[in-house]
């Protein structure tokens, strides 16, 4: 309670120390144990990462907008799908939100100094760095054209690209996933603040719970398969080719047993962060806290047992495509679950639109065309007629960037006064939301029409009754590509000359407003003693709303 | 295809199960627009009637309901089964191989269709059917994954290497449709594409007496088993020939040495050709040679028609199981140790002469230019 009173009296104080200022040198970042300055230092590379699958794509809507392969040749156009593929969900979709806001919150949100392990914290940084330098490497060598599925035997006989240098980029980013996740399981489970039961805990940190558990059990199968394609790649042992006694359904297993699971490892977090930002806008208590915590756990486990829905026209027999079939249909519900709370989460609530919450209901939006148009991906006779083709890539970029990348800039939006100390311009931050909104819409709606007509995917040429959907689309890309853009001018600008936002510009009341922005090093003056529920904006949550009404009235120095 | 400035929202219904899946989709549309409905616009009525009119108020603290929450647990599960069962019912239509029908064999390769008829005509990127017959295509692919896919028939199957894919389809209406390669192969995917013509059967009577050059499969079959490949040296000659006898075997439950039993289908038939010593017929010497990289796709799609023929099966009435067949046969197939220890001999020697120019891999294991 006394951290809120302090917090109360000191809005404009800043504190001199804090996590930011401790310490100027290079090596105090490079050798930090902070989990606050790892994270920075994770939001600095995945944005370049974002940044450079974002050309990726634009180059791709170019070529698309006439029906000849013109702008690039197919051996480049091939070679910038991939790269595109492959540095946007290894690099930035997987790590964008765990590595970045869940590092920097997921301690502060339960009121923890530190991760459990801040070391191996550290540890997954470089790792990771080491892996997204081996694939910036093997890109500059002249990249891989076998598709982010580096589906057998394409990719292990045919392909005349560098496949391995690329393969062992994945395997080793892998290793930095795995330790990311093992450490925010061992903190969650020790590292609680007195007080902080777990049905206390902000649904945020649930929902990284649940991704670490996938990222736990499932990244080590990739990590094997790409060790096996490599092995049957550099030494001709048969495992995938059937020429050398192998067999390519094996691969295909494989690579989505790990594959579809990391769907969910792009997602989950992505839902944590809306399961955030609609109570704390809609000023209320969770509708079914409990519902919306579980459902992240079944997300998780029934993630595992639905990859054969890759597979159903790849001659897996009619029978395993009906089981996974249903039980693709089964977690659906878990989703349906959270939508519906999510919804009755602002039934009498006091709802404003600052710019996280323009990401979050858009979140929503975008999430349900995701999810059902999933539904009719699992549909076994309608994949027949869709899989392949761009049905499939407008369905997973409403979940991957109507998802995640929305949950994530809308995250980004919400946690960047706590971890800058800033305020950006909220006009420009409800612009850049709004077009990237539309932006995205027109960019990947039409492609389900497409998609509905046959357009197979991964296509450098495409018959001319195609043309005008793809202009469409280029013409919303270019919108959103706009939109994305913004928030590197003005969360930059604000940097410099944002004004104070205060250590809870909202009054809100989770843990992460209870200390000073930025945080001091060690996140808090004293440990918190939690006596509130998550959501709480009641009398239990000791916040002074009246002192912060006459302050917000008072004119800002 | 006529160009339509007007962008139109469904390709040709053009099979017998293309309406399905179109009544599929609507439906799913429908679903989606029944839970749009409730939640949109609660958000919005929500959005208006609970905006923010006191900055930082309290609310009360709802903690929620288990009836709406069984509620709307279980009407998407019981919507989701409804779709589950539609989905798996026109599914299991568009993967039931039927008995009867026009067998057309396919050769994916990269990046191009190859296509033979059972009455020996020969076309590359182009399909030419009569509507309204059961079309049955028995495919392979002579290098990487392709996939064969019309979207006017609502229907496509992967070509995975190392074992025959079926596809099957009743075109319901004559006309011009796009044939596309879906699964990603390289270089040219996007090239890899033809043309379906759906005919009528008078027309494509005409079509077939003005193409008949070359040997129907069963005829090159036969040519190869008796005179190319001397395969007739041990498999005729009565009962003193060496290897296993062959008439009457196909479709037939077969004894192995050691025990076990195989039923001699189109990939068994495939199997033993390429890599004999995987199983040996029960009373019979594992002597005969491999004739992998000795044999094209085509010329394995004659032998084995032939053989069928001895059967008294041909072309437009074999006995070809459902996709789940395939799916056993590579289980076996990647067990063999035969198989392993073929690694040596030249790969992709099987390929057909004017792929080498095209094909940047062909036909050696090297890697980098």
């Amino acid at each position: 309670m006394q951290n809120a009173e302090a917090l109360n009296i000191d809005h404009f104080e800043r504190p001199k120390k804090n996590y930011l200022n401790n310490g100027t040198t290079l090596k105090s970042w490079l050798l930090t144990k902070d989990h606050k300055r790892i994270a920075i230092m994770y939001l600095i590379t995945v944005s370049l990462f974002f940044m450079t699958g974002g050309i990726y794509a634009a180059t791709i809507r170019l070529e698309l907008l006439t029906p000849a392969s013109d702008l690039l040749n197919t051996n480049t156009y091939n070679k910038v799908f991939t790269a595109h593929g492959i540095l946007m969900i290894f690099f930035f979709l997987i790590p964008a939100i765990p590595a970045v806001l869940g590092n920097f919150f997921l301690p502060i949100m339960i009121g923890a100094k530190d991760l459990a392990l801040p070391r191996i914290n550290l540890l997954s940084l470089y790792i990771y760095w080491l892996a997204g330098g081996f694939a910036i490497w093997a890109l500059l060598q002249g990249g891989v054209d076998t598709g982010w599925t580096f589906y057998v035997p394409y990719s292990t006989t045919f392909s005349n690209t560098y496949v391995l240098a690329v393969g062992l980029a994945v395997f080793i980013n892998g290793f930095s996933s795995i330790l990311t996740g093992l450490n925010f399981i061992v903190t969650v489970h020790t590292m609680r603040a007195p007080g902080m039961t777990w049905f206390r805990l902000p649904l945020f940190v649930w929902s990284h719970y649940a991704v670490s558990l996938v990222m736990v059990l499932g990244t080590p199968v990739i990590a094997i398969t790409v060790l096996l394609l490599a092995l049957e790649r550099f030494a001709h042992i048969g495992i995938f080719d059937p020429a050398i006694g192998g067999d390519p359904i094996l691969f295909q297993h494989m690579f989505w047993f790990y594959s579809h699971p990391a769907v969910y490892i792009m997602i989950l977090p992505g839902m944590g962060v809306v399961s955030e930002l609609i109570p704390n806008f809609a000023r209320k208590k969770i509708f079914g806290y409990e519902f919306v915590a579980f459902s992240s756990i079944a997300i998780a486990v029934f993630g595992f047992l639905v990859w054969g829905h890759h597979l159903f026209v790849s001659g897996q027999s009619i029978y395993a495509g009906m089981v996974f079939s249903f039980l693709t249909m089964v977690v659906a519900v878990p989703s349906a679950i959270k939508m519906f709370n999510w919804t009755a989460t602002l039934y009498k609530g006091s709802i404003s639109y600052e710019t996280p919450m323009l990401y979050g209901l858009g979140f929503m939006g975008l999430f349900f065309i995701g999810g059902m148009t999933g539904l009719i991906l699992g549909a076994l006779g309608l994949d027949v007629h869709l899989t392949d083709t761009y049905f499939v890539v407008a369905h997973f970029h409403y979940v991957m960037v109507g998802g995640q990348v929305i949950a994530y800039l809308g995250g980004l939006h919400y946690w960047w006064p706590k971890m800058t100390g800033k305020m950006y311009s909220e006009f420009w931050g409800r612009i850049s939301a709004m077009l990237v909104f539309v932006g995205f819409n027109l960019t990947f709606f039409p492609q389900f029409i497409l998609g509905f007509m046959g357009m197979p995917r991964r296509y450098a040429a495409y018959p001319p009754e195609f043309q005008v959907l793809n202009i469409f689309s280029t013409a919303g890309a270019s919108v959103l590509g706009i939109g994305l853009v913004m928030p590197v001018l003005y969360l930059g600008h604000s940097l410099l000359y944002g004004r104070n936002a205060g250590d809870n510009p909202w009054m809100l009341p989770g843990l992460e407003w209870r200390t000073s922005s930025p945080p001091p090093t060690e996140n808090f003056e004293t440990t918190p003693i939690v006596t509130w529920e998550a959501y709480d904006f009641g009398e239990d949550s000791g916040l002074d709303f009246e002192e912060a009404r006459r302050r917000e009235l008072a004119p800002v120095i | 295809m006529e160009y339509n400035s007007w962008v139109p929202l469904l390709p040709e219904q053009a099979s017998s199960f293309a309406g399905q899946v179109d009544l599929l989709y609507f439906y799913l549309i429908l679903v989606s627009i029944a839970f749009a409905i409730p939640i949109g616009v609660g958000i919005f009525y929500f959005m208006i009637r609970y905006r923010e009119r006191e900055r930082f108020a309290s609310t009360e603290g709802i903690h929620g309901s288990i009836v709406l929450e069984t509620t709307w647990s279980i009407i998407p599960f019981l919507v989701s089964m409804t779709i589950f069962l539609g989905g798996a019912y026109v599914f299991f239509n568009q993967y039931t191989i039927p008995k009867d029908g026009m067998e057309i064999y396919v050769v994916g390769k990269q990046w191009m269709w190859k296509i033979q008829h059972s009455t020996g005509q020969r076309e590359i990127n182009e399909l030419h059917i009569p509507v309204n017959t059961t079309i049955k295509l028995t495919m392979t692919t002579e290098d990487v994954i392709h996939d064969f896919y019309v979207p006017a028939f609502r229907t496509k199957a992967d070509i995975v290497p190392g074992r025959y894919s079926y596809l099957w389809f009743k075109p319901t209406k004559p006309g011009k449709y796009h044939l596309f390669c879906a699964e990603y192969c390289g270089l040219n995917h996007s090239g890899m594409g033809g043309w379906v013509y759906v005919m009528e059967q008078k027309d494509f009577d005409n079509w077939l007496a003005g193409n008949t050059s070359g040997q129907t499969p069963v005829e090159m079959g036969k040519d190869l088993f008796y005179n190319k490949l001397g395969c007739a040296s041990c498999h005729a000659g009565g009962p003193a020939q060496r290897g296993a006898k062959l008439e009457g075997i196909y479709g037939k439950e077969v004894k192995l040495t050691g025990g076990g039993t195989v039923i001699a289908d189109d990939n068994y038939i495939r199997e033993s050709i390429l890599t004999p010593t995987a199983k040996i017929v029960d009373g019979y010497q594992p002597i005969m040679p491999t004739f992998k990289g000795q044999v094209t796709d085509e010329q394995l799609n004659g032998l084995v028609a032939y053989i069928k023929s001895l059967s008294g099966v041909t072309g437009s009435s074999t006995t070809v199981s459902t996709t789940s067949a395939p799916a056993a046969n590579t289980a076996s197939n990647s067990a063999s140790p035969a198989q392993a220890s073929n690694a040596n001999t030249p790969r992709r020697a099987d390929r057909g002469s004017n792929s080498q120019g095209s094909n940047p891999k062909a036909p050696g294991p090297t890697r980098r230019p």
